[in-house]
């Protein structure tokens, strides 16, 4: 049952060495303490469809950068495991879908974007949410629906929101259409920039994502459509869903590039081609990244009864995004493991905080309840359960369009 | 992989009675017995939807039934709505019985344009041909800390549109009778199940442990008898109504309870009948207001003789009028509780609190 993607990974890779992550050159010039400040290494060989050329899998990273991405992996690994943590004390309710697994996918191609440059995504988006902007409060805050949280609580785990950020959306599918409506309006407003629409292996095969692959391509709007293919799809495999699984090659006619999601570095390098093609008019790019998810689809979701515990161990072994990017990054001499602890305990003590705040913190007040329904309320009163105890409406959000 | 309806049946009790030997059953395992009984009976049943097969049902509906009657007849399909849901109106076109499942309700809005446009009015369109005989089924209604997108009724919705009928039942015995009479019937039924019921378990009589078990679409249930005001109610507002009747019986107000059943057709008789006894009426459900189930009611008997009956102006007991809130204090005033029932029926009745 082990999707394909998967299989042919694990070949690939033998155990604790990370495969083709080889380090091919570290050292660089400025050496200081013995550390180099650059180091490159080769990435898995990309798959392109009607491309003639891919990025380079010769990848390299600056210690600045290193520290930077392995931050940024390890804070939203730490937060997911706090963020489920939560829901088992039940301080959580209803959904809570946790990234954990896939965190070099969101790293990496955070890493590639520009300031002008929008993401939109669909229910687990908690690590999206941080890398736009939003600290561990506000993301922990909102599951546990208080009123630091960034959408005040009202919003929930699936529902976050920020600058050039479109959350957070329920439905599986419909987010894919808004974001190639949001590089619509990159490329009518002339920013230059794009719009990443990330989507699941389950949500490639929503009929919507079809429409809007047609229209990227018929009016050549500057969409990354990127598939994150984690191999399930609620309990779901690729190969039970999806009469073809080479998710990079469904535009047809929409180019495509498959990245290995489990490295950040492949991921950055691929997103960086792929913004270049975008923004060089080309038109949209489908990006798969091959990548897994440790827990279940959501937190009710023990996730073993449609996979084994040994390929999920497997793949922690043998993939993991965050410890195979460390042993890079110290092998190659770019950082010294007293560093990283200094960082990861930093890092605890954040999201250690932002739990403190998000378990201690106060609900919205209750008048808040019919708040922003509208931008403008044309209505004098919003109607409770009953017609003897209306309620009036409030604005309170920052409201961007208007 | 007996369901504890099967189980059930095996050792069924003799009482008759309403006393704890009835037999017990969560409104899940009627469904499920329903399904299965209907499956057995008819060959051309079938269900579809997602993770209704090796994963049992995303709410655990259909357990067993993969197991039981093989992959021909329970199907899981792709996260695409619109597409199985096509594809399940055309079987019904071409003379088979299915059984589409929407994980939830929310996600049917992928498909409502088969539902309503290629289910509701072919048989019309086609000047009576080509009737659709399918259900749509799934979970409906507000859920528990699901935010926005996952927590709502699709009663008016779905109710709204000639050529659909539609049932919202409360307990077991309704969730079953109903959708075997649903799975039976020539036109295409929608029924919206509550998650919130799912695992509630209720009295199954004898009668409704047999496979023979149907319940009449379109006929509302008088599940509690009273004398001085009607509270009309559908799905988990049932259980609000009752709850209110029993506290406002301690104040001695007899309410009657009358639990829809089915949304359309609506069977206003029931209710014309239950106010010309007691002249009062508040509708209880958990949508939002305009357009819902209980300004349908309060419509209808305006139109009705009823209207001359009444003493009082109809009042609706629903939702609050916005989208639903994660935050959990939010969540608990958006729906209506026991007491706006209650003060409902005061302000209808005259009475001080
Ligand atoms: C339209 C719609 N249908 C069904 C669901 C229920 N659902 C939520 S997530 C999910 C699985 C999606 O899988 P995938 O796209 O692979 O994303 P992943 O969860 O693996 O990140 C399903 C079926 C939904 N939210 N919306
Ligand atoms: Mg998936």
């Amino acid at each position: 049952m082990i999707p394909g993607c998967i299989r042919s990974l694990s070949r690939q890779s033998s155990h604790r060495n990370y495969g083709s992550w080889s380090k091919v050159a570290s050292l660089f010039s400025s050496r200081k303490n013995n550390y180099a400040t650059e180091a490159s290494f080769e990435t898995k060989p990309f798959r392109l469809h009607k491309l003639d050329s891919g990025p380079s899998t010769h990848v390299s990273v600056t210690k600045e950068d290193a520290l930077k991405l392995y931050k940024q992996l390890h804070t939203i690994r730490r937060m997911e495991t706090a963020a489920g943590n939560l829901y088992k004390e039940k301080i959580v309710r209803g959904f809570c879908h946790l990234y954990s697994g896939q965190e070099a996918c969101a790293v990496g191609i955070k890493a590639a974007l520009r300031d002008q440059d929008s993401v939109i995504t669909a229910y687990r988006a908690h690590g999206w949410t941080y890398l736009m902007g939003i600290d561990p409060v506000g993301v922990l805050a909102e599951l546990t629906g208080r009123q630091s949280g960034n959408a005040r609580g009202k919003g929930g785990s699936m529902h976050m929101y920020a600058r050039n950020f479109y959350g957070g959306n329920g439905i599986v599918g419909a987010q894919v259409p808004l974001g190639t409506g949001i590089a619509f309006a990159h490329k009518y407003q002339n920013t230059g920039g794009v719009c990443v629409a990330l989507y699941g292996d389950g949500a490639a095969n929503q009929g919507q994502i079809f429409e809007v692959y047609n229209i990227a391509k018929l009016w050549d709007l500057p969409c990354i459509f990127v598939c994150e293919n984690n191999g399930y799809g609620m309990g779901t495999s690729v190969e039970r869903a999806s009469a073809s699984t080479e998710y990079y090659t469904r535009g047809d006619y929409v180019p495509g590039i498959w990245v290995d999601g489990m490295d950040v570095l492949a991921v950055r390098e691929a997103s960086r081609f792929a913004v270049d093609h975008c923004t060089s008019g080309k038109g949209p790019i489908v990006m798969e990244t091959a990548t897994y998810r440790y827990s279940g689809h959501s937190m009710s979701d023990p996730g073993t009864s449609y996979r084994t515990r040994e390929e999920i161990q497997e793949v922690r072994q043998t993939r993991d995004p965050i410890t195979s990017f460390k042993e890079r990054i110290l092998n190659a001499n770019l950082v010294s493991a007293e560093e990283l602890k200094k960082l990861e305990s930093e890092i605890r003590k954040t999201v250690d905080d932002a739990v403190k705040i998000a378990k201690a913190d106060k609900e919205i007040p209750l008048n808040e309840l019919t708040t922003d329904i509208y931008a403008e309320c044309l209505e004098t009163e919003i109607r409770n359960t009953t017609p003897f105890n209306p309620l009036s409406h409030a604005r309170l959000g920052p409201a961007v369009n208007i | 992989m007996l369901t504890s309806a099967v189980r059930g049946i095996a050792r069924r009790s003799f009482s008759t009675s309403k006393c704890s030997a009835v037999q017990q059953m969560t409104v899940r395992d009627a469904l499920n017995s329903a399904l299965d009984e209907e499956m057995e009976k008819d060959e051309r049943v079938f269900l579809l939807g997602e993770e209704v097969a090796l994963y049992d049902g995303a709410y655990k509906v259909s357990r067993g039934l993969w197991k039981k009657y093989g992959e021909k007849r329970v199907i899981d399909t792709p996260i695409t709505e619109a597409g199985f849901c096509g594809i399940a109106v055309g079987a019904a076109m071409a003379g088979l019985r299915p059984v589409c499942e929407f994980m939830t309700f929310n996600f049917s809005m992928q498909a409502i344009d088969q539902i309503i446009n290629s289910a509701a009015k072919t048989f019309y369109m086609s000047a009576g041909k080509v009737n659709v005989p399918i259900v749509f089924r799934g979970p409906n209604g507000a859920a528990a800390g699901v935010g926005a997108q996952h927590s709502q009724c699709f009663g008016a919705w779905y109710s709204h549109c000639p050529g659909l009928k539609v049932i919202s039942p409360y307990n077991s015995e309704d969730a079953k009778g109903l959708l075997k009479a649903a799975i039976r019937d020539p036109d295409p039924v929608v029924v919206l199940e509550n998650e919130l019921l799912y695992g509630v378990q209720y009295p199954m009589s004898d009668e409704a442990l047999s496979k023979d078990f149907v319940l009449p679409i379109g006929k509302a249930k008088i599940e509690r008898v009273g004398k001085h005001i009607t509270l009309v109610a559908h799905s988990k507002a049932v259980e609000l109504a009752l709850e209110a009747a029993n506290e406002l019986a301690g104040k001695g107000i007899e309410a009657e309870v009358i639990n829809l059943r089915s949304l359309r057709p609506l069977d206003i008789n029931t209710v014309v009948q239950s106010v010309a006894k007691t002249h009062h009426v508040v509708t209880v459900e958990q949508g939002w207001p305009q357009c819902g189930i209980g300004a349908e009611i309060s419509a209808r008997i305006s139109e009705s003789e009823a209207f001359f009956h009444l003493d009082s102006p109809v009042i609706r007991v629903t939702g609050v009028d916005g989208p639903m809130p994660y935050t959990k204090s939010l969540e608990a005033v958006a729906l209506p509780q026991t007491p706006d029932v209650i003060l409902a029926v005061n302000k209808v009745l005259g009475v001080s609190q």
